[in-house]
């Protein structure tokens, strides 16, 4: 069996403790497989972007595991947590956090340099994977010089490059109108089939969360539903049967 | 809208044989309106009676034309502004407003049932649109299909809003709520 890109088990997660505690998670399992992409959905306060922050091992969970690629976080040592976090996650937010006094090209560089890779090397994963994100060049510009759905991809690259194998959407789509919104989530889905990568994208519009194979609904910190997992070649079929 | 301003805006364009209207009119529509040839010549006759249309015959068909009083009632036609007209009596509007009022305790469970099946449908219609855009579809179908999803859309935004709305009356009278039903988000 293909080990899961992301395990979330029966997850809890306070704020806070005594009379003050808020429980922003209460006993959530999430199973993410390579390949997949699966959107969070849920109203505002739900714990959508809580369950992120723990799947990319930002903080800890209060009771439970998250398991990335098979390895409990648990008791990870710092160092091996950082690496962990730099080989197998990326993260994308809404906002981009691009570094602005650095280009394109030097931002999806930047998490190889940190992690030692050489400048050749870095390079060229930083061009595949901007290339791969769909933006094109010239890459020696400055953020600011591309538009907000340009300035997503260069963020998307960032957090794919090095062929990370989870990538966590907080989301993406926010600050984007809805043609370019729509482009976002489709490079993330074409990222799914074309490289394996698992996402969980989170979302409150269901015309993105429905890009996704499968949409898990929370409220108040609990999963309180989910879409069955949809098949990608027999719908393929449908309309090819259709035609 | 009716097949008779349909079938006017066709002709604005050109003369046309009655069967080849019919195929226009559901190519124009993005296969969303099927017609029978019959309701198309019924719609004819009572077009040429009201002096819209006139018609000849060419190759041993019927041919039909638009006329000065047609291309007007058109004109009027694209002219016409949306009413201001109740919603429709949606079967899910109903079936959710029902819950509130005779069963209040599940109606949260309703609206969330009834959103995880629409979002289905959306992820369905989201997958026939893409495989359409991929199939290098013409943009009447295209944006047919973008109506449906857009229509999906809009019934899960309502859906969000009544557990909003829900989840707020339940805040306000219950000391701690709990969801109603709770599973795992297991593949």
């Amino acid at each position: 069996m293909t080990t899961p890109a992301l395990q979330v088990v029966d997850v809890v997660k306070r704020y806070g403790s005594g009379p003050t505690e808020v429980r922003a998670l209460t006993d959530v399992s999430l199973t993410v497989a390579p390949g997949e992409l699966v959107a969070v959905m849920g109203p505002s306060g739900c714990g959508k972007s809580t369950l992120l922050h723990l799947a990319g091992g930002l903080e800890p969970p209060s009771a439970g595991h998250v398991l990335v690629q098979g390895i409990d976080l648990d008791g990870l040592p710092p160092a091996e947590m950082a690496r962990l976090r730099r080989n197998h996650v990326g993260y994308v937010f809404q906002r981009l956090n691009l570094v602005p006094s650095l280009t394109a090209l030097e931002n999806v560089m930047l998490p190889l340099e940190l992690d030692g890779v050489r400048r050749k090397e870095a390079r060229a994963e930083a061009e595949a994977a901007l290339a791969g994100a769909g933006l094109a060049g010239p890459w020696d510009r400055f953020p600011d010089d591309f538009s907000g759905g340009q300035q997503q991809r260069i963020a998307i690259a960032r957090a794919t490059v090095g062929e990370r194998s989870l990538l966590l959407a907080d989301e993406p789509t926010g600050s984007l109108d809805t043609i370019n919104a729509e482009l976002v989530v489709e490079l993330l889905t074409e990222l799914c089939v074309r490289r394996g990568t698992a996402v969980v994208l989170v979302t409150h519009e269901p015309r993105f969360a429905s890009f996704a194979d499968r949409v898990v609904f929370l409220r108040d910190g609990r999963v309180v539903d989910q879409t069955r997992a949809t098949d990608r070649a027999a719908d393929d079929e449908a309309v090819a049967v259709r035609r | 809208m009716t097949i008779r301003s349909g079938l006017l805006a066709l002709l604005a364009s050109g003369p046309s044989h009655g069967y080849q209207l019919k195929t226009s009119f559901e190519a124009a529509t993005g296969g969303m309106w099927k017609l029978n040839v019959g309701q198309v010549y019924t719609t004819l006759d009572r077009l040429g009676r009201d002096g819209c249309v006139v018609v000849d015959v060419h190759d041993d068909q019927k041919r039909y034309a638009i006329t000065a009083a047609g291309r007007e009632e058109l004109e009027s036609w694209w002219q016409a502004l949306p009413g201001d007209e109740a919603p429709p009596r949606d079967e899910l509007v109903m079936k959710v407003l029902l819950a509130i009022t005779a069963a209040p305790q599940a109606a949260l469970a309703v609206v969330t049932g009834q959103r995880t099946a629409l979002t289905e449908v959306l992820q369905r219609r989201r997958r026939a649109l893409r495989a359409e855009a991929r199939g290098g579809a013409d943009l009447v179908a295209r944006l047919a299909a973008d109506a449906a999803v857009v229509r999906t859309e809009g019934d899960l935004r309502w859906l969000d809003l009544c557990e909003a709305r829900l989840l707020q009356l339940h805040r306000t009278t219950e000391p701690n709520p709990r969801p109603v039903q709770n599973q795992e988000a297991h593949r």
